[in-house]
């Protein structure tokens, strides 16, 4: 049995608009093991990196409900010296855009200093540039003694990316927290700062969780993969079943929306749709019902739950068994026409 | 650093060519002149057509330029035509005055704007923000002319906490302990009523700037790293919203020598400001051109200092 080392059980994240509260994060469970990528993804507005930010303790007006357990301990609600003990030295978060990510006005060495200063007050000042360059060396930036002092707005953005990881890792956290750290970048830049992070993980053996959209991301990093959709978690499985047998038809319309290079296409798949915004998710039933109305509504179940199909792969609702696609009803209306 | 202030200085003087053309134009173009309405109209018409001939007043316009700014050059404005001196004498005396309730102003400006508006954008939409944003407001929709009479009246006659006019109590003796503390008492109301109103856009800059730096990417990074909310504050937030304000801190200036023009007559002190109308209403050509000309420059210098400010305080701007 893998450790785990983050427990995240019927998390809520809700935030106030007017005067009422909706969940952005609805009851999410999820548990993320030593040595181990989960993936995390789900269209833009799903609640991914909301997620991601409870996790963090980053959202400084929202409403969190249920537990997130760091070895045991709840996060949740815990005081802010305390959660700043944690975060940067337990937990270390890559941003996904790593042009703003950095304060302008800080020399490089001081932002990834900050983080050992703060967490390490024994360290000298020489003793804190030393592992502060070791640091950029790590992440593959060269020069790293020129890099310390220069500011920002003089590195591209894939430098900047590495900047922004290393100052995640400077204290080797257990858990590292990456908010789609590709997405700004472009695609050489992409795959390199996808290695180093697996480098990373190999090194430090710690929990990474990754957020993205990018189904080759997960594809080529990820252990396990948890598809969010309208703030719910709605499949959960190993990489490989999970590539090989999606069944929630959220996670097979994602699939099916992947340009393929090697089959020929007029059109791609497009999701019907929008994902609802905060204020008009719908709350009861199955929340994707609304963008495959060509499914029967007594394919839903009136309160879904995550169904167990194999060990450690859970979907939610009952809708997956009477899915189909609507190209594949034409073809069947048009077999029973012939026949 | 060098590099950028000595080119930024270089830029100054087509600027102040194309001022002081501005202004001796403009003054040019002003109906009527000294001689007009001051002068004992008993006098023969073309006595007065030779004295003017003989100031130089039907020179062609380009000569009256060239003498004037050579004048200016050395120090030399001409002479006041009211006064009968030399306008460099009479605006030495106001321009210190006018210096030191600018200060006062600039530094009580600073000192209500600062931690009001730090206050508002820190703990944004509470109903310390609404009461500051509230007082704001109603800085902006007052009139500083009103305003400055308001607090003359409370302040000066209801309350006589402050003397209504002058800049020093007659017959203090210059250089004394006294003398500087009669000077400082004396500017203290004016420039309080200045700062009071031209308060505003700092406090409002300041707010929407720490509400906007708030929000962004690498304040989050700080947080993730564990910085606590106060190092949040200092180290990330502050110093990011201040450009702006040291950007602005040029404008303030122009915006300071525009009020000090009413303070300075409401107040009866005795500054550039007051020099201005009250040349500006008799004709002393030579005093509006000279107070016209130093405050323009004062608003060029200002513009300087807010980019010198600006270079020093964000790397961006600096040139390599």
């Amino acid at each position: 049995m893998a450790e785990k080392l983050l427990e995240i059980k019927n998390l809520k994240t809700s935030f106030r608009i007017k005067d009422d509260y909706f969940a952005a994060v609805d009851d999410v469970s999820l548990n993320v093991n030593k040595n181990e990528v989960l993936a995390i993804v789900g269209e833009s507005g799903c609640g991914k990196s909301a997620l991601a930010f409870s996790i963090m303790g980053l959202h400084t007006r929202a409403k969190m409900e249920g537990d997130i357990l760091y070895k045991g301990e709840n996060i949740v609600g815990i005081s802010a010296s305390k959660l700043n003990k944690l975060r940067g030295k337990h937990m270390g978060m890559i941003f996904q855009d790593p042009l703003t990510a950095l304060n302008p006005l800080m020399i490089i060495g001081d932002q990834i200093g900050e983080a050992l200063l703060l967490h390490n007050k024994e360290l000298s000042k020489t003793q804190r540039k030393e592992k502060v360059i070791n640091l950029l060396n790590k992440v593959g930036i060269p020069r790293a003694e020129y890099v310390y002092e220069q500011f920002p707005h003089e590195l591209s953005g894939g430098m900047r990316q590495r900047v922004v990881i290393a100052t995640a890792i400077a204290n080797e956290p257990e858990i590292l927290i990456a908010d789609e750290p590709t997405t700004a970048l472009d695609v050489t830049i992409q795959s390199q700062i996808l290695d180093l992070i697996k480098d990373l993980k190999e090194d430090m053996n710690s929990g990474i969780v990754l957020i993205t959209h990018d189904l080759g991301v997960v594809a080529e990093m990820a252990d396990r993969v948890a598809v969010m959709y309208a703030g719910e978690i709605v499949e959960i499985a190993e990489v490989t079943t999970l590539f090989e047998e999606p069944l929630h038809p959220y996670t097979r319309s994602l699939f099916n929306s992947v340009p393929n290079a090697s089959e020929e296409q007029d059109r791609l798949h497009v999701i019907q749709g929008i994902v609802p915004s905060l204020q008009n998710l719908p709350r009861n039933g199955c929340r994707f019902a609304p963008r495959i109305p060509w499914i029967d509504g007594s394919a839903h179940e009136a309160h879904p739950q995550l169904h167990e199909i194999k060990p450690g792969h859970f979907v939610r609702c009952t809708c997956y068994k009477h899915f189909h696609f609507p190209e594949e009803v034409r073809k069947e209306e048009e077999h029973h026409g012939v026949s | 650093m060098w590099k950028f202030s000595v080119r930024r200085i270089l830029i100054m003087i087509p600027q102040l060519f194309v001022l002081s053309l501005l202004i001796f134009v403009l003054a040019k173009m002003m109906p009527g002149d000294a001689l007009s309405g001051q002068i004992d109209p008993n006098i023969d018409p073309e006595r007065i057509e030779e004295l003017r001939i003989e100031m130089g007043w039907y020179d062609p316009w380009h000569e009256q330029y060239a003498s004037w700014v050579g004048g200016v050059m050395k120090g030399d404005f001409g002479m006041s035509f009211r006064f009968k001196m030399p306008v460099t004498e009479l605006i030495g005396q106001r321009i210190v005055n006018s210096f030191w309730l600018s200060v006062a102003t600039l530094i009580l400006t600073y000192l209500i704007a600062i931690p009001l508006g730090i206050t508002s954008g820190r703990y944004n939409d509470t109903f310390r923000d609404q009461l500051i944003t509230g007082y704001s407001y109603v800085g902006f929709a007052t009139p500083l002319f009103i305003f400055a009479l308001v607090m003359l009246w409370i302040f000066g006659f209801q309350l006589q906490w402050f003397p209504t006019s002058g800049s020093v109590e007659p017959g203090m003796q210059p250089g004394t302990f006294d003398y500087f503390m009669s000077k400082f008492y004396h500017l203290l109301l004016p420039a309080l009523s200045m700062a009071l109103i031209t308060t505003f856009s700092t406090i409002l800059y300041l707010r929407n700037e720490i509400i906007d730096t708030k929000q962004k990417d690498f304040i989050l990074l700080a947080r993730s790293k564990g910085a606590s909310e106060s190092r949040v504050y200092n180290q990330h937030i502050f110093r990011n919203s201040l450009l702006p304000i040291a950007a602005f801190f040029g404008f303030e200036i122009t915006g300071l020598i525009g009020g000090s023009i009413f303070i300075e007559n409401i107040f009866g002190y005795p500054g550039m400001g007051q020099l201005l109308i009250e040349s500006i209403s008799l004709r002393d050509f030579s005093v509006v051109t000279a107070t016209t000309l130093l405050f323009g420059v004062a608003s060029i210098l200002g513009a300087l200092i807010s980019d010198i400010i600006l270079s020093l305080v964000d790397p961006r701007i600096r040139i390599k």
